[in-house]
């Protein structure tokens, strides 16, 4: 049982996440739906979290796999991307740095304006 | 070739897995390279050497995502582990990775309209910040090209793992916090592991943003699709 009951409860949680996904018509993954449910049913302990840490950290650790039937599809596409390759490059490369820059700036400013309203109350 | 593969559904399957294999291998000898992405350009010259169509690789292969969505169900749990730093840090968590995701998908709205972009190539990008399994739904609910997807999140994660510490260097980021949260918000689980190296507030408050910055993303992505 050390690996069926864990096994499903994370499959019968997914389940709930693609009925919510069937029947909510806004662009949600199930599998959104399903990290909620699980993340609420651990918070308020119907789920313990020594019931599924094992499982649950055996399918994370083999998810990279799970990626890699669709990075091959890139073959399949690549002559939508040839044309594009270019403004591709920029956006990943400028993004990246623009959201790297404001998250960091911003969690800064958040502390010192915190910081500074503490020593005024003080 | 096609006909004897025809004839196996593993062949896909164990192909990926040497793949991952040897891409694992490889990192080891030299840490920039991606042990996913590896596995996906070998697959690829594979196939092209022995020309195997994608079909063909696709019908074991395919196998191996069938427990993608359960999967990312578990990422509550490493979520839920971290949960009480999420708390003792809640509002710069959730207004920094907010920050994070609008500038991410506002600045990729404004270039994708500066190159002229398609709507598809644009919805196609908007994830591509977040952790895969997350981006890759967002990608496909939107109608994007789901291949694009994950290469543009790879990419961006490695690029978030090798530039990050001259990028908060550049704007001057030396808070803890700060660091972690705009490594995880910008560059998912592979710019994770740079944070981890950085100190344990960085690795835990990066870890946590990835996802953080997911959800944010699926609730305001639908709106930043509408825009363009």
């Amino acid at each position: 049982m050390k690996y069926i009951y864990p096994f499903f409860i994370i499959l019968l949680v997914t389940f709930i996440g693609e009925i919510m996904h069937y029947f909510i018509p806004i662009p949600v993954p199930a599998s959104i739906y399903g990290l909620v449910i699980m993340l609420i049913l651990l918070c308020t302990g119907i789920v313990k979290l020594h019931n599924v840490d094992k499982t649950s950290d055996f399918l994370i650790s083999i998810m990279p796999l799970m990626f890699i039937p669709g990075g091959v599809k890139l073959i399949t596409v690549w002559s939508d991307i040839k044309p594009i390759l270019l403004p591709l490059s920029v956006i990943t490369v400028v993004s990246t740095i623009a959201v790297m820059a404001v998250t960091g700036k911003t969690t800064e400013l958040i502390m010192k304006a915190d910081k500074r309203l503490k020593e005024k109350n003080k | 070739m096609n006909n004897i593969m025809l004839e196996s559904l593993f062949f896909g399957a164990a192909i990926s897995i040497a793949g991952y294999i040897a891409g694992i291998f490889l990192h080891k000898k030299l840490s920039v390279l991606n042990p996913l992405l590896t596995a996906i350009v070998l697959v690829i010259l594979f196939l092209k050497i022995f020309k195997i169509d994608f079909e063909t690789y696709n019908m074991g292969a395919e196998y191996i995502s069938y427990l993608l969505t359960p999967a990312t169900v578990c990422l509550a749990i490493p979520l839920y582990r971290q949960i009480s730093v999420l708390k003792a840090h809640a509002k710069e968590v959730f207004i920094g990775i907010l920050a994070g995701v609008i500038a991410s998908m506002g600045s990729i709205l404004l270039m994708s309209y500066l190159f002229g972009l398609t709507h598809e190539q644009y919805v196609t990008l908007l994830p591509k910040s977040i952790t895969t399994a997350i981006g890759i739904g967002v990608s496909d609910e939107l109608g994007g090209i789901q291949a694009i997807t994950i290469a543009a999140i790879i990419i961006t994660g490695i690029l978030g793992n090798i530039t990050a510490e001259w990028i908060l260097k550049l704007f001057r980021i030396k808070n803890p916090v700060a660091k972690g949260l705009a490594i995880g918000t910008a560059s998912h689980a592979i710019g994770t592991t740079k944070a981890l190296e950085m100190g344990e507030i960085e690795g835990a408050m990066s870890s946590l943003s990835i996802a953080v910055a997911g959800l944010i993303t699926v609730a305001a992505a639908s709106f930043f699709a509408s825009l363009f």
